[in-house]
């Protein structure tokens, strides 16, 4: 779906206020959980702007990976925190973040505005506009043919982390 | 005009009405008004069978444990679904004291969310379908997901240690099974050379229940799971918590997941046809009806299960999933792989040398395998979940 009508500019709209405003929420609630909970909101946000530039997959792998896995991650870890109702005390490292959280948005707005955003033609060439409608043939293709190496190095190091971690909590019998 | 739907009677009724009514540029507000109407009948429908389904469970568990059922309420008791409704919605609504109030609200909302959304990509029968996503495998898995989140709103909002247990073992049970689901549904893709339900039915030539038994039988044990069904019921044991995480909900809170809950085995049921059991595919009857009759089949063996099979412990269920199902899973995706490698286009003839060798290998694997694990040892983790000695 292009901008082109009015309906997608108030849906475009309505997912970049529930986005930002809840990354808003995020810093600025007291309760780490309700802000965990404000965090999967945003990242299903973020999946909706997926899903509006006919990125289909990337969005649903948005959901199934942060708004799925990431976000019950998250909520475990807060789970296991201290002092989860009344938040973080202000300590001096307080405007040094602030500075470099700054900084940070100010380079990311920066590269986004000056990027030269090449913009597809209205109709597209057959083979391209085949990729749009099966992402996930192409994407399946690619990451088994010209990047195997790089999927299979990802894939071994998932199993890594996985082995590290069950050594990590193993319970020892003989103690 | 959207393509998919254009040739639904409601959806271009609706939206020439609109049209004609606003004029041509206001033709995104047709789109979304008709839209709507689409939504709501699906929504609703699909809803209205959830409940009916209630009365379905009850009227079949009585005849299972040999007494009656529901059966005052209208003709064989089929509108007790709306006394109870009427009696859920009467009660007093009570937000415990101490309860994170927003959270608690919101818990049951997010738990029947994902069900709705799910309905999208459905194909109810020949030609009726929402929307035929090219990532609708994919999309389901991601937006079921959801409702483990909802566990844990609820879980951590009420306050309540049972509530507490019952959202962590959910959570622990939802993680778990998600991992043999996911497996069970890229063996059906694998098949289908498809993520679109619409190409999956389409390339059943012959019910994936007969060309992958071990995909079936998997995807079956694991919904179960997923839809906190029996044997895989821990999370509302009533005999150790009470009802777990909705220990704190009355009322219509409660109702909404309860609904989510009624709601979700159909649409399972729904998700089970399209994918093992050809869709609304077969002859004679109308399509629409073969497929009811295929969730009302599905429905009816999750319920004659339940009836059957005494309640796991948590740490079984845990081991069921990874001992048992995950490396079974694995197995099946492995030779469903080297089968279309062998037989790229599989049609009839092929469809049923790979089920000949798939039943083969399924029967020796399932029963090999269920020696080799064993479930009578409780292992270390039993501990930290369960509420004995506490």
């Amino acid at each position: 779906m292009a901008f082109d009508n009015l309906f997608s500019e108030i849906v475009f709209w309505a997912l970049a206020v529930v986005t930002i405003g809840s990354a808003a929420l995020v810093v600025h609630l007291r309760s780490i959980f309700r802000a965990a909970l404000m965090l999967v909101v945003s990242f299903l946000g973020i999946a909706g702007i997926f899903a509006m530039v006919n990125a289909e997959f990337l969005a649903v792998v948005q959901v199934l990976v942060y708004g799925g896995g990431i976000a019950v991650l998250v909520i475990f870890a807060v789970m296991m925190t201290r002092d989860v109702d009344t938040g973080n005390r202000s300590t001096a490292v307080q405007p040094v973040a602030l500075m470099m959280g700054i900084a940070l948005l100010g380079a990311l707005a920066y590269s986004i505005v000056q990027a030269e955003w090449a913009l597809l033609p209205d109709s597209l060439p057959g083979p391209i506009a085949t990729v749009f409608v099966e992402t996930p043939t192409q994407l399946g293709r690619l990451l088994l043919s010209d990047y195997v190496l790089a999927f299979e190095v990802a894939g071994v190091l998932l199993l890594a982390a996985v082995i590290g971690a069950l050594s990590l909590v193993r319970e020892r019998h003989d103690a | 005009m959207g393509e998919t739907l254009a040739g639904n009677v409601i959806y271009r009724n609706v939206y020439e009405f609109v049209q004609d009514l606003l004029g041509e540029e206001w033709s995104w507000v047709a789109y979304a008004a008709a839209g709507m109407a689409i939504i709501l009948l699906v929504t609703n429908a699909v809803m209205l069978i959830g409940t009916l389904y209630t009365w379905f469970e009850r009227r079949l568990l009585g005849r299972f444990q040999g007494r009656l059922g529901p059966n005052r309420a209208g003709p064989f008791g089929v509108l007790q679904p709306i006394a109870d409704a009427i009696k859920l919605i009467s009660k007093e609504d009570i937000i415990a004291l101490g309860a994170d109030r927003i959270v608690f609200t919101l818990a049951p909302v997010v738990m029947l969310a994902p069900t709705l959304l799910v309905l999208a990509v459905i194909p109810f029968g020949a030609g009726s379908w929402v929307a035929d996503l090219n990532v609708a495998v994919l999309y389901i898995a991601a937006v079921s997901g959801i409702s483990t989140i909802a566990v844990m709103m609820a879980g951590y909002a009420s306050p309540n240690s049972f509530s507490l247990f019952g959202s962590m073992r959910a959570v622990a049970m939802l993680v778990s099974y998600e991992v043999p689901l996911v497996m069970a549904l890229l063996g059906v893709t694998v098949l289908a050379q498809s993520m679109s339900l619409v190409s999956i039915v389409e390339a059943q030539a012959l019910p994936f229940l007969l060309v992958t038994p071990l995909g079936a039988l998997i995807f079956l044990a694991a919904v179960s799971a997923e839809l906190n069904r029996a044997p895989f019921d821990v999370t509302e044991a009533e005999s150790e918590l009470v009802a777990g995480y909705m220990t704190e909900y009355s009322g219509m809170k409660y109702g909404v997941f309860m609904l989510a809950e009624f709601t979700n085995t159909v649409v399972a049921g729904a998700i089970f046809a399209v994918l093992f059991l050809q869709g609304w595919k077969w002859p004679i009857l109308p399509s629409h009806v073969w497929f009811l009759l295929k969730v009302a089949g599905f429905v009816f063996v999750a319920i004659w299960v339940r009836a059957t099979l005494p309640r796991y412990r948590l740490d079984q269920i845990l081991a069921v999933a990874w001992k048992y199902l995950f490396p079974l899973s694995l197995i099946n995706v492995l030779l469903l792989a080297a089968e279309v490698i062998v037989w790229p286009e599989p049609g009839a003839a092929e469809l049923g040398i790979m089920s000949a060798i798939n039943w083969a290998v399924t029967i020796p694997a399932a029963v090999l395998w269920s020696k080799v694990v064993s479930l009578r040892t409780a292992p270390p983790v039993a501990a930290a979940f369960s509420t004995e000695g506490r």
